[in-house]
């Protein structure tokens, strides 16, 4: 049960979309695809939710083969493509309705289930979905991919567009959803969410860079990684690009993250480096890794 | 059922409110009936011709006064000189001008031969060709009157009668070529207009993850338009005959009949644009260029087919539009029953039944 991947691999014409992708879901489990834009997450939700023939390699999902059993998955499995894709012409109210329907249920039997995302959202009921705003178009469409009790929910960059509460908002409705049995596999481009998943899957250009637990990724990060900031936060990138015991630096909101080649510095020798370069109010100071430090390294 | 209906409720909430679509359901059928209908048309009516009368004597009033007696013509003006005919011309007013020679009367009696000459606008071929035409049956008729007394060896009396349409009327012409237009046009365009656009935004990706089957999207987005098409048909025949007229020789029933078997194949047709074409542009080009040109110009509905070139009469061959177009002017002018167009109808259900396949063989359950 769950999500089972392979070995897949699928190219467009000459380009290649995914290559050589395996990796396992388990049920209950929610699962994070992070990755850049280009990355190939939407291709393995089209193979998933069998929309896409894979090239090489198989899969399955909820115990279904991707390509034999494709109807059984079509029946069991709840999408919420990137792109807003809900008839804007009708009314939120209308859309669920149909969306019910064409699953042969409706609104009623399982309202338990998107109860707490509905209440939002239903005071505008009768609006057009194409005159929802970004959070609620969301809110709607998860509604819409849930109403007939899916028991694997894929989202495709859900959070994309949507405002940082809403963000916030969605991903704890992910967590509710997730009590109540449902596996859940999401990808999205920003490194903060990837911490909220159990398990993640750090993907590029394809392929899979790393899987494992948020804390256990950050975990294997090998270096100290050193908070610097400044007056002047481009030439403080400059200047220590310039440093001869450099190993990394990359901004991070309005400090840099900064990591040395050795196994330990001074923090003092830094300061006194930056300061004879002309920065001012300097201060540096250990701070913990995270997801986007490990992709940087990993994508190097 | 209960999902296939559900899909059909969401197909007419996009109809209805779409005001775009709405106008072209509704607006269109009964805006070009009444263009083709009013304004559109070959008829010779009232046309202007002006005189230029050398003699001036009893047989040249005569002839002038038959002339400008039928309806067809009006004399507007006599002038004196060859070179005003020109100026007339240049003019525009006039469409054909009469020049009688000098002493007319009196050539026609002493020599049994005078001389008249028809000059006319040629701008517009057909029309010119039948003023000349009408112009020369008067003379004929006149000519007939005033040699009753007299006895002729040898005479040949053309006796024409025009069946089907005794008067001629061009709107009897037209109003099979604009149902069919119509109905063509409702019916494929905007079903592969509505099929893309779920393609296009996105929403035909959810409905392939959904347990709707193929077939249950594609008679759910049909259904709508097969219904609103007879609401169109019904609305264009009785517009037809009780503002213009037209007669229903043969049976309503089957030119109902044949009309829904018409829309089907128009529907077929439009399936298939829609697993050719991506986005709405292109399948509303494929339907229009692809479509509504040949039913224009090689149905038959303007151009007769007979006078086509070889390779033109094959092309008109399979476009459907052009049995159809028999079928109904079969039905309603000459009133004939299944007996004289079960050729056609057959036709027409094989066509409907090859494209329902190649949509089924082309439909994807996939996006690639």
């Amino acid at each position: 049960m769950g999500i089972r991947l392979s070995n897949i691999s699928k190219s467009y014409k000459k380009v290649k979309a995914v290559q050589n992708i395996s990796f396992n879901v388990q049920p209950g489990e929610l699962f994070g695809l992070i990755g850049p834009d280009g990355a190939g997450k939407t291709t393995i939700f089209r193979i998933l939710t069998t929309l896409l023939f894979p090239d090489e390699g198989s899969a399955s999902v909820a115990g279904f083969d991707v390509v034999r059993d494709y109807k059984a998955i079509r029946k069991s499995v709840g999408y919420m493509p990137g792109r807003f894709s809900l008839y804007q012409d009708l009314t939120v109210e209308e859309n669920l309705t149909f969306f019910a329907t064409i699953f042969g249920t409706t609104i009623e039997e399982n309202y338990d289930l998107i109860e707490d995302i509905y209440v939002q959202i239903e005071p505008f009921k009768d609006r057009r979905a194409g005159k929802l705003s970004g959070g609620m178009k969301q809110k709607l469409a998860l509604s819409c991919a849930l109403i007939h009790k899916p028991k694997v929910l894929f989202l495709d960059e859900p959070t994309t567009g949507v405002d940082p509460v809403s963000r916030k908002e969605f991903w704890e409705m992910l967590k509710r959803l997730q009590k109540k049995e449902i596996t859940i596999l999401v990808s999205t481009p920003y490194m903060d969410e990837a911490a909220l998943c159990d398990r993640i899957a750090l993907i590029q250009d394809g392929e899979i860079l790393e899987i494992d637990a948020p804390e256990a990724i950050v975990k294997k990060f090998p270096k100290t990684i050193y908070n610097v900031g400044a007056n002047n936060m481009y030439k403080l990138i400059q200047t220590l690009q310039n440093y001869e015991h450099l190993y990394s630096v990359f901004p991070f909101g309005e400090f840099v993250h900064y990591t040395d080649k050795r196994d330990s510095i001074e923090t003092a020798d830094l300061k006194l480096y930056l300061e004879n370069e002309g920065l001012t109010d300097i201060s540096i100071g250990v701070t913990q890794p995270n997801i986007e430090d490990v992709f940087m390294e990993l994508a190097k | 059922m209960k999902r296939f209906i559900g899909f059909i409720k969401k197909e007419f909430y996009h109809i209805f409110r779409d005001k775009r679509s709405l106008f072209i359901l509704f607006g269109m059928p009964i805006a070009q009936i009444l263009l083709f209908g009013f304004a559109i048309t070959n008829e010779i009516n009232n046309v202007q011709i002006t005189i230029l009368d050398h003699s001036k004597d009893a047989t040249t009033e005569e002839i002038i006064n038959k002339i400008s007696a039928s309806k067809y013509f009006t004399t507007n003006q006599m002038i004196a000189r060859e070179a005003d005919i020109e100026t007339a011309f240049k003019k525009g007013k006039i469409k054909a001008a009469l020049n009688f020679e000098k002493d007319f009367s009196r050539n026609l009696i002493r020599e049994q031969k005078a001389t008249i000459q028809i000059i006319t606008d040629a701008t517009d071929p057909n029309t010119a060709n039948s003023i000349t035409n009408y112009i020369n049956a008067i003379l004929q008729n006149y000519l007939q009157d005033k040699n009753k007394g007299i006895q002729i060896d040898y005479q040949i009396v053309p006796q024409t009668r025009m069946v089907y349409n005794p008067e001629l009327k061009s709107v009897f012409m037209f109003v099979p070529g604009v149902m069919t237009i119509i109905l063509m046009l409702v019916s494929a365009m905007m079903t592969s207009i509505s099929i893309t656009r779920e393609k296009e935004l996105g929403t035909m990706e959810i409905l392939l993850v959904s347990p709707l089957k193929p077939f249950q999207v594609i008679i759910g987005k049909v259904v709508p338009y097969i219904f609103l098409s007879v609401i169109n048909a019904a609305v264009i025949v009785l517009l037809s005959i009780f503002i213009f007229k037209m007669p229903v020789q043969g049976s309503l029933f089957l030119l109902g009949a044949e009309s829904v078997l018409f829309i089907i194949t128009s529907l077929a047709l439009g399936i298939l644009i829609s697993t050719i074409a991506e986005t709405q542009q292109a399948a509303m080009m494929i339907s229009l260029m692809g479509l509504m040109l040949p039913v224009i110009l090689l149905s038959g509905f303007i151009f007769p087919i007979s006078s086509m070139p070889a390779p033109l009469q094959i092309i008109s061959s399979i476009i459907p539009a052009k049995w159809f177009i028999i079928i109904i002017k079969g039905i309603m002018l000459k009133g004939v029953g299944m007996a004289f167009i079960w050729k056609e109808t057959l036709i027409l259900i094989g066509m409907t039944v090859l494209f329902i396949g190649l949509s089924v063989k082309k439909y994807k359950i996939r996006l690639e």
